[in-house]
């Protein structure tokens, strides 16, 4: 009788989870976006960054093709994070026999997007004006938002992640010199250490 | 013992309707597909159990239109929460004294 109603309450308990949150996310996805962002921001360096001092408090000088090169590297980076992110997922939840697209998803969803497109809505603004040095800091801070936002309706290990990259968001506003360097160890290396972190921890 | 078990809730006996119910007091509302998918119920199994949490005023639905086609939105009432809660305290006074 005593195993029934631990049952019960262990039964109760997964169905709330599972009925607020979307479990499926892979750690492989952390992965995946973690190293695309690695690429994205090498080539970045590589074509706009190097040689130049464009990570500074204030506008910089930069012609119309550099911006649309920055512009560039962005979507490309930003579409191969999402692009293996989804892979990753959308396979995960085939493999749990669950839908990828149901009511916790499309929460989870909203609840990113909101602060995301904010975000890249004011960095757009800011790039067009030239104010390089913004990014960085911009984007962290809004991306850990987002995560915070969405941790509601998915893995509990998403706020700390979100919290990590407010916090070299703030750091990145504080040495703006050292915004790429950031901007790596945030949507680089700390990405990947929680894909790993999550990978291990649900044995996906 | 017997004022212990007197604490549970008859209608949270079974497991479907211990899951509705698990389901909608976190939820604002959910659709009968939706609640569907949760519990892995049938379509025939799980439309008893709501009627019989209706029955209890435990759960109340709204009928609309989602492109075109019926569908069913479920909400827990302010009676069916506190009956849940009541039921999940005696589950918990149980354990402790068994």
């Amino acid at each position: 009788m005593k195993e029934k109603y631990i049952e019960d309450l262990s039964d109760i308990k997964k169905i709330m989870d599972r009925s607020t949150r979307f479990l499926s996310l892979s750690g492989l996805a952390g992965i995946s976006t973690g190293l695309s962002a690695l690429v994205g921001s090498g080539v970045a360096y590589v074509v706009i960054f190097k040689g130049n001092d464009y990570l500074v408090p204030g506008a910089v000088e930069i012609a119309k093709t550099g911006k649309a090169h920055l512009l560039l590297i962005a979507l490309g980076t930003l579409v191969l994070s999402i692009g293996s992110a989804m892979l990753f997922t959308v396979r995960n939840t085939k493999k749990r026999n669950q839908r990828a697209w149901n009511a916790q998803s499309k929460e989870l969803l909203v609840n990113l997007l909101i602060p995301l497109v904010t975000g890249g809505v004011a960095c757009l603004i800011l790039l067009s004006r030239g104010f390089l040095g913004l990014l960085p800091p911009l984007t962290l801070i809004f991306y850990g938002l987002a995560l915070v936002n969405g941790s509601r309706n998915t893995l509990p290990e998403i706020r700390n992640l979100g919290l990590i990259q407010i916090f070299i968001g703030l750091a990145a506003f504080q040495f703006i010199t050292y915004g790429l360097f950031l901007w790596v160890l945030g949507f680089g290396v700390f990405q990947i250490i929680y894909g790993v972190i999550v990978q291990k921890k649900y044995r996906q | 013992m017997k004022e212990l078990l007197d604490g549970l809730d008859r209608a949270f006996e079974n497991k479907t309707r211990l899951g509705i119910m698990s389901a909608l007091v976190v939820n604002d509302r959910l659709d009968f597909n939706a609640l569907k998918e949760l519990l892995g119920a049938t379509d025939g199994n799980l439309a008893s159990h709501l009627k019989s949490l209706e029955r209890s005023d435990y759960v109340v639905y709204e009928k609309d239109f989602l492109d075109r086609k019926p569908n069913t939105t479920y909400y827990a009432t302010d009676l069916g929460r506190e009956a849940f809660k009541k039921h999940i305290q005696a589950i918990e006074q149980l354990l402790k004294k068994l």
